[in-house]
């Protein structure tokens, strides 16, 4: 159990570490811009690479980050609802859905707002529909959302790939970048940012609750925890949040899974701690592997969610096998 | 005198479609012990969980404290009760100081952090079931016994005025068995509290039990005294199996035919 002071220090270099992540993003590209006129650009001064800063590069950063930060949190979330450490945001099928109603979108050719509206809409079809089937009896058990969930994302996985087989090639490679997940999509960061800041405000009320969540229903019903109420809750929350990023930037993967985990071997499984440090690692890695993806073969931009998963494999691998035991 | 610390009135319970407790009346006082008793099956840890309120009875009332459980905000009835069950996981890492603490959450408001006080109470919890020494340990590392004997200083951490055993002996050592019913006797005497019981050893129910109450599994239940309801002829009835009863001194052992 990490002491409150212990929890403040991690959490300020994590901090330091979202701002030098996005720092970055906004002085490398193809155009290199110094910090000092990044600065500028930022406090508002006339500089030479004002437009590119404030224009293109702050906003996909901060929309980068926030869609990262809201897959770590669900992630971490997932992870305590379904008592699964393989847990992750796309697990019950809320991607899925989410990529049935994108791909529907651009196979019918709407512009982005309407990718975006289907792709909300998929999601939350997803969502209630995993509900309504898993609360079917009033039991609501792990094993059965979890099976459910797992059986709504195969149903979606099976509608994507049949609108991929039956799409013209023109459209294609579109879907495959919303599918792998691409920043260059994300419009304004408004909406995901707010999005990330209400989830973690919603959630952390809760974060010792979930603690006790995660040592099982009985044990945590038994120490005081109004369990059905916090499982609505948190399944709505992290849902809602998976829906808010992929809405944004696609399907990403990866982040979801493995940043929680990362937090957790490093600094422990106390969700007070946990919740916070997982949004700001997440956002923090999302944006540095955006940076990366549109600049190692620039003017070319690979798909973010290539680099999430080449750049966590061994950082995780690392620390896993740093761990005693 | 106050309302007694665990009421039950008219308390059936159903397990899988079949009445397992029909028409339950039972009240445990402060200071009393009382095991429950019964064949695999006869529904022992289903009635135990209703009785702490942990899922609604099929007809009758439970009360904590002279208030109907079901009504209660879970972290109220947290306070008046602690519940050992059958089984604990932790599909997650967590070191036993932190797992001891988990027994401070009714105790602790949203927003607050576990205190120095609140330390301190985990750790002498710890230290009373023999784990002083430990607390740094990851629980995946303890054994089965260490891991019940965990469970066990939660609960006082918890400390809570009733408490609700299910079958709090399972893996332990013949010492660490004397030693956990000790405490328990030890709480009630001195700090009045009351203590129910799943037990499988009726000598033991015996040796540190006032009443008993045994579950016949078709409904039926008989509850008194120990040395009236603990005898060779309802126990051979209760178990299905021929027991031969030795008294010596004020103990009794049953040994199977």
């Amino acid at each position: 159990m990490p002491t409150r002071r212990r929890a403040f220090l991690i959490l300020a270099a994590l901090c330091l570490l979202a701002v030098a992540s996005i720092g970055l993003a906004l002085m490398v590209g193809s155009l290199r811009i110094a910090p000092t006129e990044v600065l500028a650009a930022l406090l508002g001064q006339d500089s030479a690479g004002v437009d590119v800063v404030l224009q293109l590069r702050l906003p996909r950063a901060l929309a980068g980050f926030a869609c990262g930060g809201l897959l770590a949190l669900a992630g971490a979330l997932m992870q305590v609802l379904l008592r699964n450490p393989l847990a992750d945001p796309y697990v019950l099928g809320i991607s899925g859905g989410a990529g049935v109603g994108a791909l529907f979108a651009i196979l019918l050719g709407l512009p982005v707002l309407g990718v975006d509206a289907l792709a909300f809409a998929g999601a939350l079809g997803a969502m209630l529909l995993v509900f309504g089937l898993a609360h079917g009896d009033g039991s609501w058990t792990q094993s059965r959302l979890l099976l459910t969930g797992v059986i709504v994302a195969a149903g979606c996985g099976a509608l994507v790939a049949l609108m991929l087989a039956l799409a013209p090639d023109d459209r294609l490679r579109g879907m495959l970048f919303w599918l792998m997940g691409d920043l260059a999509q994300a419009g304004s960061a408004g909406p995901s940012l707010l999005a990330l800041v209400a989830a973690l405000l919603l959630a952390m009320p809760f974060a010792r609750e979930l603690n006790l969540l995660a040592r099982g229903l009985m044990q945590a019903q038994a120490l005081g925890v109004a369990v059905n109420r916090l499982r609505y809750t948190i399944y709505l929350l992290a849902s809602l949040a998976t829906a808010a990023s992929v809405t944004t930037a696609g399907s990403i993967g990866f982040v979801g899974l493995v940043v929680p985990h990362l937090v957790r071997l490093a600094t422990g499984n106390d969700q007070r701690l946990l919740l916070p440090a997982s949004v700001l690692a997440g956002g923090s890695l999302l944006v540095l592997a955006d940076t990366l993806a549109r600049t190692l073969i620039a003017p070319q931009q690979l798909p973010v969610g290539v680099l999430t998963a080449l750049i966590g494999v061994p950082v995780f691998l690392f620390l896993l096998s740093r761990q005693p035991k | 005198m106050s309302a007694p610390l665990l009421e039950a009135r008219g308390v059936a319970v159903d397990v899988g479609g079949r009445r397992v407790v029909e028409a339950l009346d039972m009240a445990l006082l402060g200071g009393e012990r009382l095991a429950i008793l019964g064949r695999n099956g006869a529904g022992k840890s289903t009635l135990l969980s209703t009785l702490a309120g942990l899922r609604p009875t099929t007809a009758g009332v439970v009360l904590l404290a002279g208030e109907d459980c079901a009504l209660m905000l879970p972290r109220e009835a947290a306070l008046r009760r602690a519940w050992l069950g059958q089984f604990q996981s932790d599909p997650f890492g967590s070191t036993v100081l932190e797992t001891a603490l988990t027994g401070r959450h009714p105790h602790l408001g949203r927003w607050d952090w576990e205190t120095g006080r609140d330390g301190e109470l985990a750790r002498s919890a710890l230290a009373a079931v023999g784990l002083a020494g430990m607390e740094q340990r990851q629980i995946h590392t303890l054994s089965g016994g260490e891991r019940q004997r965990l469970a066990i200083a939660t609960l006082f951490a918890q400390a809570a005025p009733l408490y609700l055993l299910d079958e709090p002996l399972a893996h332990l050592d013949l010492n660490h068995q004397m030693a956990v019913l000790e405490l328990f006797a030890g709480t009630a005497r001195d700090c009045g509290a009351g203590v129910l019981m799943v037990l499988h050893d009726p000598g033991l129910a015996h040796r540190f039990c006032d009443r008993a109450l045994l579950l016949h599994g078709d409904g039926r239940t008989e509850l008194g005294a120990v040395d009236a309801i603990l005898t060779a002829e309802k126990l051979s009835e209760l178990y299905g199996y021929a027991l031969r009863q030795i008294d010596d001194g004020g103990r009794r052992c049953f040994i199977p035919e």
